[in-house]
C-alpha cells in the first residue's frame, strides 16, 4: 500500500481555502455582505517521492495556507488532497491520525517552535510518545538516529541540552530532527532558513537535500527565489491564491513565461555587482485576497495585459516558448 | 588629501553586562565615506554593525562606553559626548532604524510625525513645515493627501517610505539605513532600494546601508565593509569584494549566498559560530571557522592593511607570499 513507485505521493486538485474576516460592528449593523479572504483559490499540484517542490511567492500569496491545508491544519472548502492515493479532505481526525505521522512540518522560527522547558531529547521523543511507538530504550535510539540525520553529531552532545543553550542553526536542526523521528514520507518546510544567518543556512538546506535524495518528498515554502533555484526540483510561483507558473526549476528560472514570474525574478538581487540588470519593478502592492480582480488576477499590475485579460481567468497550460512539456503558465499572452 | 564627509577612526564600544564583565561589541572599526556615496555595512547578526551606527548617532544605551573618533567634515563629534553629537543628530546625520516602519505612533497622523522633528530642530514651523512634509511624502512616493492618515492605513512598504521621509525631515547629509528592507517582500524591497538610490543621487546624500544581505549591497552600494565579530574584516569597492576578496570570510560569505544564476550547485556553509565578545579574542577572530587558517592566525591578531586602492583587509594571508601552485 505504502510504496507505489509511479504515482505521486501527494496530489492536490483545485484546492480552495478561505478565512472569514470581520466586517466590524458598523459593517455588521449595516448588514454588509460577509467578507472572506480567499487564501487558496484553486490550487493544483503533485509531488513525488524523492522530489522537492518549492512554493514561492510574496507574503499573502497563499503559499503557507496551501501547505497548511495539505496537512489538514486548516480546513478547506473545496478541492481534493490525495496522500499516497487516499483522499484526506473528508477524514475525521481519528482517521487522519495514522496518516499524520507520515507527514510532518518544520516551521520558520526555531526560537518559537521549540518548548524552552523541554530538553532536546524530550522534544524529539514527544511525537513517538504521542503515537505510542516503541519502548523507552527504542525511543532513545530513534531520537539519536534523528539527531544524526539532522547533523547534530554526536547525539549525546545535544540530547540533554535545552534550546537556550543552542544557536539558531542548531535549534532548527532540533526541529528537523523532531519532524524526522516518525520517518515521515512528506516533509513540509515553511521558510526553514529565513530566520537564520547566511553562513548556517546552507547547512540546514543540505540536510533537506540529502533527505530528498533518500526518498523524502519535500514541499518547501519560501519567498526566496535564489534558495528555491538552488535546491528545488520544481518551482511553483503563487500569486493571490493561485499557482501562476510551474515547472522544472531551471526552466522556470531561465525561461520564465508568466509576466509576474518575470518581474519577480528581475527584482531578486544578484550577488555579482557587475550583474546589475534593469529590475522590472511592479508598482503598488499585491491587492488583498478579499477582492480578487476579475479575469486574470494579475491583470491590474501586468505590463502585458490586454482587454481580454480583464474577463478571461487563464488556466495553467504549456506556454508556446516553453522548452519543457512540464512547464505551465496561467497567461493567455504566452 | 581631502577630508572625507564622515570618517570612523578606531571606534570601540563596550557594553557593561548586568552580571559583571564587559562585551566588546565594536572592536576598532575604521572606514570613511564621501558625499553622495552609497556604502554597505555587511555582516551577520551580532557583528556590531547596528552598534557602530548607533554610536555615530550618539544613541547608545547608558551601559555603553565608546572610544575612538567619528569625524564629520573633520570634526570629532564624539569629543564631548552629547554636547558635540546633538547639533548634528538628524540635522546632518539621520537614521532609519531597523523596524522603523513599525515604530510610528498609532494615534498620530503620519504627517504630524514627520513634521515633529522639523519643529524640534527649528527647521520649519506651521504651514511651511506642512508644505515641506507634503513635498517629502511626494518625493518618497506617497500621495501628499496621505499626510492626514494614520499609520495603520499604510501598507508595510508605505510605512517604510514614510520612515525614510521622517529621517529626511531636517535635510541631513548622511542617511544611515539599518536593514531597511529586511521585513519586506522582494518587489517592495526593490521599490525601497530604488528610492534610496535616487534620494542619494538627487540630494547628494551619503548612504550607509546596514544589512546582512550581500546581494542587496552588491546591487545598491559603491563600496562596503564586511564586519565580523565587531571588526572590519575587509573594506573595498563592492566589485573588488566580490571579484577579488582579500579575506576568506568575505569569499565564504559570498559563497554561502544563493544566487539565481549559479545553477543547482550546493551553496557553501561556514561551519561553527562567531566567537563570544565578552571574552578576549586571541589571534584572528575568524580563525576557528576559516578554511585557509595557518600558523600565525591562532595567536597573532591580523591588522587592517592596505591591499589595493581603497581596499583594506585584516588577514595574515595578505602578508605572506604563498607558494606558487605550480613550480
Amino acid at each position: 500500500m505504502s510504496t507505489n513507485g509511479s504515482k505521486p505521493l501527494l496530489e492536490v486538485e483545485d484546492l480552495v481555502a478561505s478565512y472569514p474576516v470581520g466586517r466590524g460592528l458598523i459593517g455588521a449593523a449595516k448588514r454588509e455582505p460577509k467578507l472572506e479572504v480567499h487564501a487558496v483559490d484553486g490550487v493544483s499540484f503533485a509531488l513525488n517521492r524523492g522530489e522537492m517542490l518549492a512554493l514561492v511567492g510574496e507574503s499573502g500569496c497563499g503559499k503557507t495556507s496551501t501547505a497548511q491545508s495539505v496537512l489538514r491544519l486548516i480546513e478547506t472548502s473545496r478541492g481534493s488532497i490525495r496522500f499516497d492515493g487516499q483522499e484526506i479532505t473528508g477524514l475525521s481526525s481519528k482517521d487522519l491520525r495514522p496518516l499524520r505521522r507520515r507527514m510532518q512540518i518544520v516551521y520558520q522560527d526555531p526560537y518559537e517552535s521549540l518548548d524552552p522547558r523541554f530538553r532536546v531529547g524530550a522534544t524529539i521523543e514527544e511525537p513517538l510518545q504521542v503515537h505510542g511507538i516503541g519502548s523507552k530504550d527504542e525511543r532513545r535510539e530513534e531520537v539519536k538516529r534523528a539527531l544524526e540525520l539532522a547533523g547534530l553529531t554526536p547525539p549525546e552532545l545535544y540530547i540533554d541540552r535545552y534550546p537556550h543553550e543552542l544557536s539558531g542553526g542548531q535549534r532548527q536542526r532540533v526541529a528537523i530532527a523532531a519532524s524526522l523521528v516518525l520517518h515521515p514520507e512528506l516533509l513540509v518546510a515553511d521558510e526553514p532558513v529565513s530566520m537564520l544567518d547566511v553562513s548556517v543556512r546552507a547547512g540546514i538546506l543540505s540536510i533537506l537535500d540529502d533527505l530528498r535524495d533518500n526518498g523524502l518528498a519535500v514541499l518547501m515554502i519560501t519567498h526566496d527565489l535564489s534558495t528555491a533555484a538552488h535546491y528545488a526540483d520544481r518551482i511553483a510561483v503563487m500569486y493571490l491564491g493561485r499557482i501562476v507558473e510551474e515547472g522544472p526549476t531551471r526552466e522556470v528560472i531561465e525561461n520564465p513565461q508568466h509576466p509576474y514570474t518575470r518581474a519577480l525574478l528581475s527584482v531578486v538581487p544578484k550577488r555579482d555587482p557587475r550583474d546589475r540588470g534593469t529590475p522590472q519593478i511592479l508598482r503598488g502592492e499585491t491587492p488583498n485576497s478579499i477582492h480578487i480582480p476579475a479575469g486574470c488576477r494579475f491583470n491590474p499590475r501586468c505590463p502585458m495585459a490586454i482587454a481580454e485579460c480583464k474577463t478571461v481567468d487563464p488556466e495553467l497550460r504549456r506556454p508556446a516558448a516553453s522548452r519543457d512539456p512540464e512547464h505551465l503558465a496561467a497567461c493567455i499572452r504566452v | 588629501m581631502t577630508t572625507p564627509l564622515l570618517a570612523l577612526e578606531d571606534l570601540n564600544v563596550w557594553f557593561e553586562l548586568p552580571g559583571g564583565g564587559e562585551l566588546h561589541a565594536v572592536r576598532g572599526v575604521s572606514f570613511d565615506l564621501e558625499a553622495g556615496e552609497r556604502f554597505g555595512l555587511v555582516g551577520e547578526s551580532g557583528c556590531g554593525k547596528t552598534t557602530a551606527m548607533l554610536s555615530i548617532m550618539g544613541l547608545l544605551p547608558p551601559n555603553a562606553t565608546v572610544a575612538g573618533e567619528v569625524r564629520l567634515d573633520g570634526e570629532n563629534i564624539l569629543a564631548r559626548g552629547e554636547e558635540t553629537v546633538s547639533p548634528h543628530r538628524w540635522d546632518d546625520i539621520a537614521m532609519v532604524f531597523q523596524g522603523a516602519m513599525n515604530a510610528f505612533n498609532p494615534v498620530q497622523t503620519v504627517g504630524s510625525q514627520i513634521e515633529e522633528p522639523m519643529h524640534l530642530h527649528g527647521v520649519a514651523e506651521g504651514k511651511v513645515a506642512r508644505r515641506q512634509t507634503e513635498e517629502l511624502l511626494e518625493r518618497v512616493g506617497i500621495p501628499k493627501d496621505r499626510a492626514d492618515r494614520f499609520p495603520h492605513e499604510f501598507s508595510g512598504g508605505m510605512r517604510q517610505r514614510a520612515a525614510i521621509a521622517m529621517a529626511l525631515a531636517c535635510e541631513p547629509k548622511i542617511l544611515l539605513a539599518d536593514e531597511p528592507t529586511t521585513a519586506l517582500d522582494v518587489m517592495v524591497q526593490a521599490q525601497i532600494l530604488e528610492l534610496l538610490v535616487s534620494l542619494a543621487s538627487d540630494f547628494n546624500l551619503a548612504l550607509i546601508l546596514v544589512t546582512h544581505d550581500l546581494p542587496v549591497v552588491a546591487q545598491v552600494c559603491d563600496r562596503a565593509a564586511v564586519m565580523y565579530a565587531g571588526e572590519v574584516a575587509e573594506s573595498a569597492s563592492i566589485d573588488a569584494l566580490f571579484h577579488t576578496p582579500k579575506h576568506p570570510y568575505t569569499r565564504l560569505l559570498f559563497a554561502a549566498t544563493p544566487d539565481l544564476r549559479a545553477g543547482g550547485d550546493r551553496v557553501a556553509s561556514i561551519p561553527g559560530a562567531p566567537p563570544r565578545l565578552d571574552k578576549p579574542i586571541v589571534g584572528c577572530p575568524f580563525q576557528p571557522r576559516c578554511d585557509s587558517a595557518f600558523a600565525p592566525c591562532a595567536t597573532e591578531t591580523p591588522l587592517l592593511k592596505n591591499v589595493g586602492e581603497r581596499h583594506v583587509a585584516a588577514c595574515h594571508l595578505n602578508d605572506h607570499v604563498r607558494e606558487p601552485a605550480t613550480a
